[in-house]
């Protein structure tokens, strides 16, 4: 032991390796009541590290070319040993993340966890879900099949929406006229390299962020207002080992999950891997419906919903800019969904209900009551945030109690 | 908490739901993908009858042999038809390529046959099921017959010295109205009864969606070991948790 504790000592003068320990885990002090909510923080970081690690490994067969990508893919999938498991890791990791994401988003703003003083952890987690929608994308465009082809040219498209630049603008991203070799090499560039270090940077910036600030928790008290005389707050425990060892039951359920759909569902009845993209992409067969994969979806369906192209690209970037002000628009200063309104809970329903019901809009084919039904719910999707910041104003709470419950 | 399970089960609902939406009817193949007899048939059928056209340029013979279990000179001896560049027979561990040039198949049938690695998943086993029962008579086309499945496709009825040939009858309809196939009647016999026929389709059809994921069979028994392991896992996990967890309250 006194090996070990002269090797750290020699470390730690010259690297802050327990310091960082301790401030970070072995001393950060999380308050003791988190639910269910709070696993998906951890399991994000899991899916994290398991998209990079598969997608090294498939990395070293993939070939980004407009004339092979497609059979490298199928050479993974039957020729090169354990690849078929390594690649549908990889496919289901990429739907997994945003279900973990999602989830995780709701919780903060269920629990109000974006308020003062958390704002900057917020607008991180919401650069970090832009830039994941960004490498999902490029990502889906790698394996070259019909609908990673149209639904690439689909999205890239809605760049020539605005004015003057638009049409120059699409082609510079695409590198050429319509998708091609040129548009999947460099995709690869970015989906392997820049975003994912855009990404670990930003979860860094999201951490420290919120080790800075402590964790908020499911009552939304501050949990540092009550501190016994070492400076520990009363209802705060070591993050490691209370939330490490807690942590690791939410990753056995959910590798339970995950592996379910890996080996028995990999396509997920073609939500996870569409039926299209079975067939190599083909420039000049149109696919007779063009879907983006789900976790889109909500927002292909406000896209659709407007008749007018730029006026509709205005909307979906609307739809997920105006997610970065809600620590702004919430006015209670009330965090947690325990002690507030009737009003704000039915509000919040509304938005989840509408989200969800987008997300189906998004992938069904479009017909004159399926667009009626996708702007009722865009307008209810919108709607939520302008009732929120009337609401919050002058809000009928429950007493907040002093401490955490449990 | 009622309200946030309600809305966690809403958010998955949509998951489980409905496939791709296809309002045709598909007859189920129903096919055996552990059924090693059936698919050594399907792959006799699908290299005799259809390798002419159509490559699966994604599967070697040798897996098919190991996995079909045959052995590699079983293949070699008798599925082994097509050559390489020199004209020598192709070897076991090459890839099911076909000798017809692109050009040429787009001179004989207007389109390039396509290739079928993967139809029984961008398609499904019902759909090439269904579509190869139902090719009937039509003069109209160059290859004298029509498919109600895909219509006005490009592919001649490769199988009909074995099915037979069809005719379409057609639901009653109004002078000048678009008819509409009510069903199709065998109207010359092949050399099989219409149950043989439809098992030497089931049988293709069971080779397709084998070659269309070879390592289906493998993946789905691997799954129940590793989740037995997760679930150990889980359990052990759980009873560290509640030991740290005992003393807080």
């Amino acid at each position: 032991m006194s090996k070990m504790n002269n090797f750290m000592g020699w470390v730690d003068a010259r690297f802050p390796a327990t310091k960082m320990w301790e401030e970070h885990l072995s001393k950060y002090y999380a308050p003791k009541n988190f639910n269910f909510w709070y696993f998906f923080g951890s399991l994000a970081l899991l899916v994290l590290v398991l998209q990079i690690v598969t997608g090294i490994f498939l990395t070293m067969n993939y070939k980004p070319d407009g004339a092979l990508a497609f059979a490298s893919v199928e050479y993974i999938m039957r020729d090169v040993e354990w690849g078929w498991l390594i690649r549908y890791m990889h496919s289901t990791g990429a739907s997994m993340f945003f279900v973990v994401i999602y989830l995780h988003m709701f919780r903060g703003i269920m629990y109000g966890s974006y308020k003062k003083p958390r704002e900057l952890i917020w607008i991180f987690g919401m650069m970090l879900y832009v830039a994941l929608m960004a490498e999902a994308f490029m990502g889906y465009l790698l394996p070259w099949g019909q609908m990673s082809y149209w639904g690439a040219q689909v999205i890239i498209s809605l760049f020539g929406a605005i004015p003057y630049v638009g049409e120059p603008l699409a082609l510079w991203i695409r590198g050429d006229y319509v998708i091609s070799d040129a548009t999947l090499n460099r995709f690869f560039a970015f989906h392997v390299i820049a975003v994912p270090l855009i990404l670990l940077g930003l979860v860094v910036a999201h951490i420290l962020a919120l080790h800075e600030v402590g964790s908020n928790n499911p009552d939304g008290v501050e949990i540092k207002k009550h501190k016994d005389e070492n400076g520990v707050p009363l209802d705060g425990i070591p993050f490691h080992p209370y939330y490490s060892v807690k942590d690791l039951v939410g990753v056995g359920v959910f590798l339970i999950l995950f592996s379910a759909v890996i080996f028995w569902a990999p396509e997920m009845g073609g939500y996870f891997l569409e039926h299209a993209n079975f067939v190599p992409a083909d420039p000049l067969k149109t696919p007779e419906h063009i879907a983006p994969v789900w976790y889109f979806t909500p927002f292909y369906a406000i896209l659709r919903a407007v008749p007018d192209k730029l006026l509709g690209v205005i909307a979906m970037g609307a739809s997920i800019v105006i997610l970065f002000v809600l620590p702004w628009l919430d006015r209670n200063g009330i965090r947690s969904i325990r002690f507030r309104s009737l009003a704000y809970k039915l509000n919040l329903a509304i938005f989840v209900i509408s989200f969800v019901v987008l997300g189906w809009l998004g992938m069904q084919p479009s017909t004159p009551t399926l667009t009626l039904f996708s702007q009722i719910f865009s307008a209810l999707y919108f709607s939520f945030f302008l009732a929120l910041f009337l609401i919050s104003k002058n809000e009928k709470t429950k007493p907040v109690p002093e401490r955490v419950t449990n | 908490m009622k309200t946030l399970l309600l809305a966690f089960l809403i958010t998955f609902m949509p998951l489980t739901g409905m496939a791709s939406g296809s309002s045709v009817h598909l007859d189920e193949a129903n096919i055996d993908p552990t059924d090693n007899a059936s698919l050594q048939r399907g792959a006799k059928y699908f290299i005799n009858y259809c390798m002419g056209c159509h490559s699966v340029k994604y599967q070697r013979y040798s897996r098919m042999a190991s996995d079909l279990g045959l052995s590699d000179i079983q293949v070699e001896d008798n599925l082994i038809f097509t050559t390489d560049e020199d004209g020598a027979p192709s070897k076991v561990g090459s890839l099911m390529t076909i000798n017809m040039s692109d050009k040429y198949a787009k001179a004989a049938f207007g389109v390039v046959p396509p290739d079928l690695s993967l139809v029984a998943r961008s398609r499904s086993p019902d759909w090439i099921y269904t579509y190869l029962r139902s090719f009937y008579l039509d003069d109209s086309r160059p290859m004298g017959v029509n498919n109600s499945l895909f219509k006005n496709v490009g592919m001649p009825h490769v199988l009909w010295e074995l099915q037979g040939l069809q005719t379409a009858r057609y639901e009653a309809h109004e002078e000048g109205a678009e008819k509409h196939i009510s069903h199709l009647e065998l109207t010359q016999k092949g050399s099989l009864n219409e149950a043989e026929y439809n098992t030497v389709v089931r049988d293709l059809v069971n080779f397709l969606a084998y070659v269309a994921e070879p390592t289906k069979q493998k993946r789905e028994s691997m799954g129940i070991w590793v989740i037995l392991f997760l679930i150990i896992f889980t359990f052990i996990a759980y009873q560290l948790k509640k030991e740290y967890w005992k003393d807080i309250h």
